[in-house]
């Protein structure tokens, strides 16, 4: 013992002398590698192909598993992005409305710039995945070959689109190049929609594989692009690309709003802001649905892996799943209300019952969502309970309760928005009473029927409550959606404005909002991305190659919580990095463009001067700006 | 203290005194863990502060208080207490993070995953004995022999119920064997708690293993019998079942 630190002295120089040399072997290496690929492929022939390779420290898995995820998240932004940024654009061009075009046009920047580090992603993923899973990608390459080939041609055209919408912006602003440029953004969704659905295919086969013994390339590649899992995934990414870039554009303008410097900017960053959280929110309503859509096909498709997602290990991943969202729809609904608040003068008083009576909802449906069916207990706690089911509460544990929660927060999301919508207007039409008498009784028959199905979906056989009860709640909250949204449009259409919105008076709190909510559907992401591929637990491809590597484990859930949060946040950098290049030039003509007309004592709201947009209410004579 | 923070203090108070003491009382209730009840009150402190920060005026009354006792504003007899709570915060954050991490002998909480995904061999495998009324009677009449000294008339409170932590399952609750499909309570009966597998952890399962005394049609008559006298459904994929 008396003798361990000299030796741990020793054995560190001897590391140190030995990385040197190792070093120096590198470089040599490099040198004589030509004549030494010769003679490895001569030893090689002898061995079996090389199944895995692994990288000290950091671990392929874990490597792969980071930049994997960043791929998808940008992915997840870039094919989100244009779906809206083109009906912007298209609202702008029917409306007139040159600010819709303008916004549509900061969206594209946006796009533009992540394009690149998308593909670089993807590119540097491809490598790892051949590089660290040699057999699985000779495998997958094998089933999927036509598919490669229609990837890369579809890659080409989507790139060549690009280019031409977004440097073609000014040039084809007017007439036929408008109807055009709108054509172009068209042509942009529909490759963007099948650059996500080719690689969907690779990924949801190796969870639910259709192999073919027989056939040609394409009839095999077409069986497993076909696969149960596929459409389910499909239309969930979809719409969570939709909930992704609105929300991270919401938060992008945040951060522009808490930093603007002047009047104007925060006008524009303001209302970037509520057209960002409200595109997250329109895709965040039919989520849950396509949530549950996909795990009724998974639990269909393999019973083991249905269990093992909600009810064996991973289970616990929807509980905190339960606790984003709720964190989701509560700093949406907050952004709406502040909006009313902030943006409406005046209406405080009005709305306040209102959003309490919301807010409470919200609240006690999360309280339901977030309670798990078997509780964390102690020992002492368990015995009490009989178990780690409570007796009373444990029944808020499974799909009933939870689907019945989830609608009714789907519900009073959108009847925030609803009030939001008709903040500051006086009905004048003479079937305003009647109109309004049957949005409430609407309302309220729907939320009553939500729960009488969530009750008695206890009471019937499980298939009945997944086939019936539970699409039925799901089809009351549409048609709750597509009764009281027409007739909203129809009231407001004669309904006096007695009160102009206000752009520009948010408080910092709602832009710091805005980045919660980006944070929230990121970490969702990467939260759900864990459970969707662990659930696959040791196979590669399941049930057909299994994972025989050193990491054919599943790792434990503090682990890979730690490596969700680190890949939300390098993501958060990344983007933060990607969009502070793209907007450096705006910022410096803007910049240059205000010298001397800026406003005396103007700060931004992160630099201290919150206090100037948080108190009383502002004078509207010289900052209305209608919408 | 303004007359804002009083509301919020009391119906936090109240809901944590109705979740602590009114819970347990109601009918077939139990003590809730202290993670549910800390979890309660963290929505309701996040719901009041979101209700309180809507505007600038209400975010004012709410905050303004606690930054005037904090900074000293407040004067009188709020100065000393503010003393007080400043020696005391701290004191109470290392009592705390002692609590965390001393030692103990008490058995850490667990998550325990009751339903883990069965072997993939008993995946998707269907109930291979008609259902008839014989065969149903034939079940219960295993199921009352072998089964009911612990999981009781389908309730879970068998005579031997009370020996077994956790206790024995209610078929009767409508989020047991209703969740389910046949074939995962046969995995469960044949293979018993020894043949959890390694995502069962802590393995708190005293579930003989069948597979030992029953043949496997012997175990798909129970498990008819112990559906049709729980009153259950299992789960299918096909309704006509």
């Amino acid at each position: 013992m008396m003798h361990q630190g000299p030796m741990i002295t020793n054995q560190g120089r001897e590391l140190v002398g030995r990385a040197a040399f190792l070093t120096g072997c590198v470089a040599l290496l490099g040198l004589v590698g030509a004549a030494d690929m010769a003679l490895a492929q001569e030893s090689v022939a002898a061995q079996a192909p090389t199944a895995y390779r692994d990288l000290p420290i950091i671990g392929s898995r874990n490597l792969v598993w980071i930049i994997a995820q960043l791929h998808l998240l940008l992915a997840g932004f870039v094919l989100g992005v244009p779906i809206f940024a083109w009906l912007c654009e298209i609202v702008g061009w029917k409306s007139g409305d040159k600010r819709y075009d303008k916004l549509a046009k900061e969206f594209t920047k946006l796009l533009t710039s992540s394009y690149a580090t998308t593909a670089l992603f993807g590119g540097i993923l491809l490598f790892l995945l051949i590089g660290f899973y040699p057999k699985l990608m000779a495998y997958l390459t094998d089933i999927f070959f036509p598919s490669f080939l229609v990837y890369c041609a579809l890659f080409l055209v989507e790139t060549a689109t690009l280019y031409l919408y977004w440097y073609g912006w000014d040039a084809m602003s007017e007439g036929n190049g408008k109807k055009f440029h709108i054509f172009l953004g068209l042509l942009l969704n529909v490759f963007a929609f099948f650059i996500m659905i080719v690689p969907n295919s690779w990924a949801t086969f190796q969870a639910s594989p259709v192999v073919l013994a027989e056939g040609t390339d394409f009839e095999r590649a077409w069986a497993a692009t076909w696969n149960p899992t596929w459409w389910p995934v499909n239309i969930h990414r979809l719409i969570a690309n939709v909930v992704l870039g609105g929300y991270i554009c919401g938060a992008y303008a945040g951060i522009r709003y808490l930093s603007a410097k002047s009047q104007e900017e925060r006008y524009h960053y303001d209302w970037m802001g509520y057209v960002g959280n409200f595109i997250g929110v329109f895709g965040l309503l039919p989520l849950p649905f396509a949530g549950y859509w996909l795990m009724r096909e998974i639990y269909q498709y393999n019973q083991q892996m249905g269990i093992t997602l909600m009810g064996g290990f991973l289970s616990w991943l929807f509980i905190l799943q339960a606790m984003l969202i709720g964190v989701l729809f509560l700093g949406s609904n907050y952004y709406f209300w502040l909006g009313i608040t902030h943006r409406i003068p005046g209406s405080e008083a009005q709305y306040r019952k209102p959003i309490m009576a919301m807010l409470i909802i919200l609240l006690l449906c999360l309280a339901v969502w977030m309670t798990p069916h078997s509780l964390v207990a102690s020992l002492a706690e368990a015995q009490q309970m009989g178990g780690t089911h409570h007796p009373l509460l444990g029944v808020f544990g499974v799909m009933s309760a939870k689907m019945t929660v989830s609608n009714l927060m789907v519900l009073v999301t959108f009847m925030s928005f609803i009030m939001y919508w008709r903040a500051g207007k006086q009905d004048t039409a003479g079937w305003a009473k009647v109109a309004k008498a049957v949005m409430g009784a609407v309302l309220a028959l729907a939320g009553i029927a939500v729960i009488i199905l969530g009750v008695w979906g206890y009471f019937v056989p499980a298939i009945i409550r997944i086939n019936y009860f539970s699409t039925s709640q799901v089809g009351i909250v549409i048609f709750v959606m597509l009764t009281i949204t027409p007739l909203t449009a129809l009231l407001l259409k004669s309904a006096k404005t007695t009160t102009e919105m206000v752009w520009g008076k948010m408080p910092p709190r709602a832009g710091y909002a805005l980045v919660l909510n980006a944070i929230m559907v990121i970490l969702l992401m990467t939260l759900m991305g864990y459970a969707r591929s662990s659930s696959r637990v040791h196979w590669h491809v399941y049930g057909v190659m299994r994972d025989s590597s050193q990491y054919a484990f599943s790792p434990a859930l503090g682990y890979a919580a730690a490596l969700m949060a680190l890949n939300t946040f390098l993501f958060c950098m990344l983007v933060a990095f990607i969009f502070w290049v793209a907007t450096m030039g705006d910022k410096a003509k803007a910049a240059a463009g205000a010298k001397g007309s800026v406003e005396p004592g103007t700060i931004p709201a992160m630099a201290g001067g919150s206090q100037a947009l948080d108190g009383p209410a502002p004078d509207t004579a010289q900052q209305n700006r209608p919408v | 203290m303004g007359g804002v923070l009083v509301r919020p203090i009391v119906l936090t108070v109240l809901i944590y005194l109705f979740l602590k003491f009114i819970v347990p009382i109601l009918p077939h209730s139990a003590p809730l863990p202290s993670s549910l009840i800390f979890l309660y009150l963290m929505l309701t402190t996040a719901g009041i502060v979101i209700f309180e920060t809507l505007s600038g005026a209400s975010k004012d009354a709410f905050f303004g208080p606690i930054f005037r006792f904090l900074t000293g504003e407040s004067g009188g007899a709020l100065s000393s207490a503010r003393y007080l709570v400043l020696a005391l915060f701290p004191l109470l954050v290392g009592w705390q993070t002692y609590g965390s991490t001393a030692s103990s002998d008490a058995p850490p909480a667990e998550n325990r995953t009751i339903h883990p995904a069965p072997p993939g061999e008993y995946t998707g495998l269907s109930n291979p004995v008609p259902k008839t009324p014989e065969n149903i009677m034939y079940g219960k009449g295993l199921y009352a022999s072998r089964c009911s000294p612990c999981h009781g008339n389908f309730d879970g409170k068998g005579f031997a119920a009370s020996g077994f932590t956790p206790p024995p399952a209610n078929f009767k609750d409508p989020t047991t064997i209703a969740m389910l499909q046949e074939s995962y309570l046969f995995w469960r009966i044949k293979r018993g708690g020894v043949g959890l597998p390694v995502e069962g952890m802590p393995w708190k399962s005293a579930m003989p293993r069948w597979e030992l005394e029953l043949s496997d049609e012997d175990i798909w008559k129970v498990i008819m019998g112990e559906y049709d006298g729980a009153g259950q459904k299992p789960r299918t994929w096909d309704e006509s079942e």
